[in-house]
């Protein structure tokens, strides 16, 4: 406690555009240590380090990338609320100098907010490259606050920055205000006047001239505050000025914002006439990968080289795990029966928990790997083309493009992917966009795959796993189609895609890697906690009653089973062990593997012990079902915290096991015809 | 003057409107495309997106929404 009181805490904020460069400027300032952990509330990332500078400690806090501190987004709202309701000490605006019209817009927003600004011109090495030069005092004098030019990639221009920072309380800051021009001058006013007396954590003119915007979340929050009066006073303002004027006020205020700033750069920034800028490398790639014939090629190309490396690469470490599990459980079991201790016990550690275990630890490096390209691709700025390439397509399904990533990222796992949904702007696009997310398999069903593949598809298993994973899209595109014409609320037109590609980049080895592990130590987490209880619960009811043979048609979980079986009869697997490893694999889908490690008695047993009961075609219809129905219960969970509706949560339960069903036993019949 | 989707890759245009909905005419502007900016078309594949370049950043834009982006060609000065 004393010695926290030595040191003075200040907050510090950096906000600013999307690839502005705001993370390589977090990671310079802080060492790269970050705290991540989530807005309150909300799901979004938050990012938190630290950095200390003469004396004094700075808790670095980065905001979301965003073009405005309009409240269209959930990004834009918390970069908002922080810093009204936190109030940093600095924000440090971060500005991408080769786009410093944009960027400035954002910068002005923050000023106009009342933040204490630094701006840190970043990405200042291709200053030069461009022949662009910015008069850092000019800009400092018309904007009245600190300016730096840093490169947070070639590392310059840090410790100025951090000396801005340390120094702001001696900075005399000028007034700052942008001018609206007469007419919305006067209605500012106006509105200053009637809102007065409101208690409010805005300034009155910050307030103001959001009303005259019409910023839906401001006028909630005044409403809400019992301020009807002076927003109805507010919009009144507006539809005067636009009947008198026939102006639009809205873009109008975005206009005058832009023509402080015109004014600003025209003073500040030099850049010498060149002659037609050449395609830029990055430009050069996209004709080919975003080109109409080439990129949806290229682009399944790409998804089936990432499954082909993740089975081939995967499947042989996979091995080793596997033999080594086989010899800790028969190792583990001697050796507790030479300690004498009973016989339930050795059960329970080498059948029930190492089993099951180490049957899910297997996958390990297949889902690393998995994991390892998919960071790949989206650290270099694939993702945002994909995105881009299947917008067409996806216009076609009824979802805007942007939908396409959870999609993407529901390979890996569908709890991040639903939650990514929230990019989405469109009430009715994320809805849709969350439904049939589960429908993309997960890497938790992964296991489930290679493990009957690897048993009844050795020839051909990447192509099988490869098939399930388009006809798990197939599903969830036809199941939009389906919800988008019979459900009235999801009707309607989708929402147009307007985004911003990053430039590609080479990210470095270490990036991704802790990207990847950041995911991938999830799946390891889930391993050690819900599969850990999940398969002693399994064990626990695969025991019991006490004096049953373990794991028997005749314990708990076997009359289980046998009650469900008859349900899967039409699906060709209508046997106890398999309507248990799908009950429960509703815990988690990995423990479907488990499961069966735990009721056959190891994993490496189950290549002896599946072909007694599946043949080729029940395996299939066995996968299908294991990749359709609920994904788990965190899945559910995170649908209904998203959807914030019941209703939509269990409709989502209930037609995912229904579409399981249906197409476990449509696909068995007719391959039983077939065959 | 024609809409954004007829524009050719590789040439330069000069935004001249935006005619859009309130929401969606303002995100535009806010994310740097306006009237008076310079763009080049890096890719238009019909009945796709298009991807734009303007002020060093690249936009991908729907084809609906293209077409209620009004551009000029740029003239040449050799």
């Amino acid at each position: 406690m004393k010695l926290k009181e030595k040191t003075e805490i200040k907050k510090v904020a950096l906000a600013g555009n999307p690839n502005s460069g705001k993370s390589t400027i977090f990671n310079a300032l802080t060492g790269g240590h970050a705290h991540v952990g989530n807005w309150p509330g909300v799901t979004v990332e938050r990012k938190d380090g630290e950095f200390e500078y003469k004396g004094k400690t700075f808790i670095v806090t980065d905001l979301p990338g965003t073009y405005s501190l309009t409240s269209y987004s959930i990004d834009e709202r918390i970069a908002r609320d922080f810093i009204v309701k936190e109030r940093p000490d600095v924000v440090v605006s971060i500005i991408d100098s080769t786009n410093i019209k944009r960027n400035l817009y954002h910068t002005i927003s923050l000023i106009e907010l009342g933040a204490n600004v630094i701006i840190d011109l970043n990405m200042a090495d291709i200053l030069e490259q461009k022949k662009i030069k910015i008069d850092t005092k000019k800009m400092e004098e018309l904007l009245g606050v600190p300016v730096v030019l840093t490169s947070g990639t070639k590392g310059f221009g840090l410790d100025e920055l951090k000396n801005k920072i340390a120094d702001y309380e001696d900075y005399k800051r000028m007034p700052f205000k942008v001018e609206y021009g007469d007419d919305i001058e006067k209605s500012i006013k106006n509105i200053e006047m009637m809102i007065n007396g409101i208690k409010t954590k805005y300034s009155k003119r910050f307030l103001s001239i959001k009303l005259l915007e019409g910023d839906t979340e401001i006028i909630e929050e005044l409403k809400d505050a019992g301020y009807e009066e002076a927003v109805d006073f507010a919009l009144r303002e507006t539809a005067k000025l636009e009947k008198k004027f026939s102006i639009d006020v809205e873009t109008e205020i975005v206009e005058k914002r832009y023509g402080i700033i015109e004014s600003i750069v025209h003073q500040c920034v030099s850049k010498k006439k060149t002659i037609e800028e050449k395609l830029s490398k990055s430009d050069r790639i996209d004709r080919v990968i975003t080109n109409k014939w080439l990129g949806i090629p290229i682009f399944a190309f790409m998804m089936w080289l990432t499954f082909q490396l993740t089975f081939k690469a995967g499947g042989f470490i996979a091995d080793y795990i596997d033999l080594f599990f086989g010899w800790v459980s028969s190792l583990s079991s001697d050796w507790l029966s030479m300690l004498g201790a009973p016989q339930w016990v050795s059960s329970l550690v080498s059948d029930g928990i190492i089993g099951g275990i180490g049957s899910v630890i297997v996958f390990l490096p297949n889902i690393m790997i998995l994991f390892l390209i998919l960071s790949f691709l989206e650290d270099v700025g694939y993702m945002a083309r994909a995105a881009f390439i299947m917008d067409r397509i996806m216009h076609a399904i009824g979802l805007p493009g942007k939908a396409f990533i959870p999609m993407l990222l529901g390979f890996g796992c569908n709890v991040p992917a639903i939650m990514s949904a929230r990019t989405i702007s469109s009430e009715r696009d994320r809805l849709l966009t969350i439904l049939i997310n589960p429908f993309m398999s997960c890497s938790a069903r992964l296991p489930v795959y290679l493990l009957f593949t690897g048993i009844f598809f050795k020839r051909n298993q990447g192509l099988v796993i490869f098939s399930l994973y388009v006809f798990g899209i197939l599903v969830a595109v036809l199941s939009a189609r389906l919800f988008k014409s019979i459900i009235p609320k999801l009707k309607g037109p989708v929402s147009p895609l307007v985004m911003e590609l990053p430039p590609y980049r080479l990210p470095s080895i270490k990036g991704v890697l802790i990207h990847m592990w950041e995911r991938s130590s999830q799946f390891l987490k889930k391993a050690g906690t819900i599969i850990f209880a999940g398969v002693i619960i399994v064990w626990l009811l695969a025991s019991f009653p006490l004096g049953v043979e373990y794991a028997s048609s005749k314990s708990f979980i076997g009359q289980l089973g046998l009650f469900l079986a008859p349900l899967f009869k039409p699906a060709g697997f209508p046997f106890w062990q398999a309507s248990v490893a799908l009950l429960f694999g509703i815990i988690a889908k990995e423990i479907v593997v488990g499961t069966f490690g735990t009721l056959f008695g190891g994993s490496e047993k189950l290549s002896i012990a599946l072909p007694k009961y599946f043949t080729q075609l029940s395996a299939l219809s066995f996968m299908v079902m294991s990749l359709l129905y609920i994904p788990c219960i965190a899945s559910i969970g995170v649908i209904y915290r998203e959807t914030n509706s019941l209703k939509w949560t269990i409709f989502s339960v209930v037609y995912s096991i229904l579409v399981g069903w249906v197409s476990a036993v449509i696909i068995y019949q007719i391959a039983i015809i077939i065959v | 003057m024609m809409p954004l989707i007829y524009g050719e890759p590789g040439k330069q245009y000069e935004i001249v409107s935006i005619f859009g909905g309130r929401g969606l005419a303002k995100k535009l502007l806010e994310m740097g495309i306006r009237p008076g900016e310079i763009i080049k078309i890096v890719s238009n594949s019909f009945g796709g997106p298009i991807l734009l370049a303007i002020n060093n950043s690249r936009i991908g834009i729907g084809r609906g929404m293209a077409g209620k982006i009004i551009i000029k060609p740029l003239e040449r000065r050799d």
